[in-house]
């Protein structure tokens, strides 16, 4: 059977020894930087951008993704044991996790955040390898007013998860697609927005972007309070869960499972609305729904398992069709255009070996995960306890060796400041930069795919509704558009985020 | 009370986000518009820009009309220190070489915290320049030098 002919490929790249140590190495750092608070994996990745140029492609994708997916684990550690969510995604687990924790149930916690993602891993690894393939056959059949409307839903999706107010967000997604739109234009080569700068010639490089609104301007952001850090850790006695534990886990484990597993795939929206959705819908549907928020083990098991089945099928978007879902896989994309990929539906059929060896890592970077979190949690519990005050000169550095090392120029340090001090003060102003990044990788494909459309369709812009999936497209990002800003969603969102 | 005051961020965010898009138009007049069926290279900056400009001026029309929430504290000692810290890491990499210039990053912006104490700082900088110079140029061969170019080669 092709399928697994195609699994038995990727093992033969996965289970190569370079690449098992990069695998290796990338959840060993996803889970370090899920557990320090105040560094994330999209800051992370875009640091490591340029140390990845000198690897072959699969080693650099594979480390790339262990370190996204692995970030996923030790972010729900802090959640759990000192109510510090490491990541976005497992804010959730801290109103039963830390319960657990006081109760002196941290261990199980902890054994059930594992187990569930494990599963979760293991699922989604399945859902990648069967759902990818038939989605680029289709995408492949798609012309370009498909693909304008498909990344016009993207960036509409990626602002019903954006924080704060819509209308900002929805500024910051055109703001991005026009600074995307800096350098030379690809038909004419008129350069554009240079300033007559050499180093603009090419554009503002993502990794910039990136390091500068995600480094620099969090690190500022940090340290506005800098004195509310916990210092508390709970204590971890018994890690195995009782059979009555079994008997509760398994249900929401599942639920959350699929509930990630399917909203990972929409775009703009990766790991974080699965775990607010497995909360949710858990507290509804459980027997012990009163015990939700007191520490019960249902509301542990269901976002663990969300989060991490959803940042695993993320990665359908990005590696069918070439449209990021979220920052990281923006980046990822990034790293997959430098190696002199082109992503998009013919990846994996003119690199199977690397769509394959990509999948397959992801189920051997699980299994290291819950080996490297279960015995290994009090090296990371040390670890949540390191001081700010010696972290963040450490990644000050780190993002300014590495900008530096990207086109060997000054130039591009200050320019990474300058994005620092745009993003700090877009933060203050509730504009929330991920959009943005988002629209900045998208803008010149966006504009690509108008130019050709038109050109296809004479100048009829009719194009883009007349063909039906395209239609469907715009439909949906119209739908998107709407829910999110209906009254009662706004509501909710706000709450949801307002930890 | 004037909307500056009472709903800044819809009103910042407003003005920000008109110059930007004019800016835009406006440093773009001479590329090109091009006809829809053959797009210069101004016609998506252009539909762009306007795009901004119209969210901008909703935005600035909502700050008189609601009241919004306070900007809160902003980190103006970090803000400035991480910044001045990054410039001056552009500015003397190449000449002074890593060996100068990130213990006087490292030292610069750990002045940002509450918490400095010289003998921390020190033993951070000089614990980060180690690991760096290690990895980076020892182990990653990035060109950067130990030592730079104002030191004789």
């Amino acid at each position: 059977m092709e399928f697994f002919d195609n699994i038995g490929l990727g093992f033969s790249v996965a289970l190569s020894l370079v690449n098992l140590l990069y695998c290796l190495a990338g959840v060993f750092l996803g889970t370090l930087i899920g557990v320090l608070p105040g560094l994330g994996p999209t800051a992370t990745i875009a640091m490591l951008l340029p140390v990845t140029f000198t690897l072959p492609p699969v080693s650099a994708l594979i480390m790339l993704s262990g370190i996204y997916y692995g970030s996923q684990y030790g972010g729900s550690t802090t959640s759990i044991l000192v109510n510090v969510p490491g990541e976005a995604a497992s804010v959730v687990t801290a109103l039963d996790g830390y319960q657990m924790a006081l109760k002196g149930r941290a261990g199980v916690a902890l054994a059930t955040s594992a187990i569930g993602s494990f599963f979760a891993g293991t699922v989604a690894t399945v859902v990648l390898a069967l759902f990818a393939p038939p989605l680029a056959e289709i995408a492949l059949k798609f012309g370009p007013a498909e693909f304008f409307s498909l990344m016009v839903l993207g960036l509409l999706a990626s602002l019903v998860l954006a924080r704060g107010s819509l209308l900002h967000a929805t500024g910051m997604v055109v703001l991005g697609l026009l600074l995307g739109l800096v350098g030379a234009d690809v038909n004419t080569g008129t350069q554009r927005y240079t300033f007559e700068i050499p180093q603009m010639a090419d554009g503002i490089g993502f990794v910039v972007v990136a390091m500068g609104m995600f480094g620099l301007a969090e690190v500022v952001r940090n340290l506005e309070n800098e004195n509310d850090r916990p210092t508390i850790v709970s204590k971890i006695t018994s890690l195995m869960p009782t059979k009555e534990d079994w008997k509760r886990i398994v249900g929401p484990i599942l639920r959350g499972t699929a509930i990630g597993s399917a909203l990972g795939i929409l775009p703009g929206s990766g790991s974080i609305l699965g775990s607010f959705a497995a909360y949710a819908i858990e507290k509804k549907v459980s027997k012990n729904s009163a015990e939700f928020g007191k520490g019960a083990i249902e509301g542990v098991a269901a976002p663990e398992s969300a989060n991490n089945a959803g940042a695993q099928t993320s990665f359908i978007p990005m590696l069918t069709l070439g449209i990021p879902s979220n920052p990281v896989m923006a980046l990822m994309i990034g790293a997959m255009v430098i190696q002199g990929i082109q992503p998009g539906p013919s990846v994996i059929t003119e690199q199977p070996a690397l769509f394959w060896g990509i999948i397959v890592s992801m189920w051997i970077g699980n299994l290291f995960l819950v080996i490297l979190n279960l015995p290994m949690v009090g090296m990371w519990v040390k670890i949540v306890s390191v001081p700010y005050q010696y972290l963040f000169p450490a990644i000050l550095v780190f993002c300014g060796i590495g900008v530096f090392s990207l086109n060997n120029t000054e130039f591009d340090v200050y320019l990474m400041a300058l994005f620092g001090v745009v993003g700090y003060l877009f933060v203050k102003l509730d504009c929330e930069p991920a959009p943005m990044l988002l629209a900045f990788i998208l803008g010149p494909m966006m504009e690509e795919y108008l130019r050709r459309a038109l050109l296809l369709s004479r100048g009829n812009p009719m194009i883009f509704i007349e063909r039906p999936i395209s239609a469907t497209m715009l439909g949906l990002a119209a739908l998107a558009i709407i829910v999110a800003s209906l009254p009662t969603f706004y509501k909710k969102r706000e709450e949801t985020f307002r930890e | 009370m004037s909307p500056i005051e009472r709903n800044a961020k819809d009103f910042w965010t407003g003005v920000i986000y008109i110059v930007i898009g004019g800016a835009a138009i406006f440093l773009g007049r001479d590329y090109g518009m091009g006809t829809a069926m053959k797009m210069g290279p101004a016609y998506f900056p252009v539909i762009l820009s306007s795009l901004l400009i119209l969210i901008g001026a909703i935005s600035v029309i909502r700050s008189f009309l609601k009241p919004g929430t306070p900007v809160g504290t902003v980190a103006w000692k970090g803000l400035a220190l991480v910044i001045a810290s990054t410039v001056l890491f552009g500015f003397i990499v190449r000449g002074a070489g890593m060996a100068i210039a990130l213990p006087l990053m490292v030292i610069l912006s750990a002045c940002a915290s509450t918490r400095f104490r010289w003998q921390y700082a020190l033993a951070l900088a000089a614990g980060v320049t180690v690991f760096c110079i290690l990895i980076f140029q020892v182990g990653l061969g990035v060109p950067l030098p130990i030592l730079g170019s104002w030191f004789g080669d």
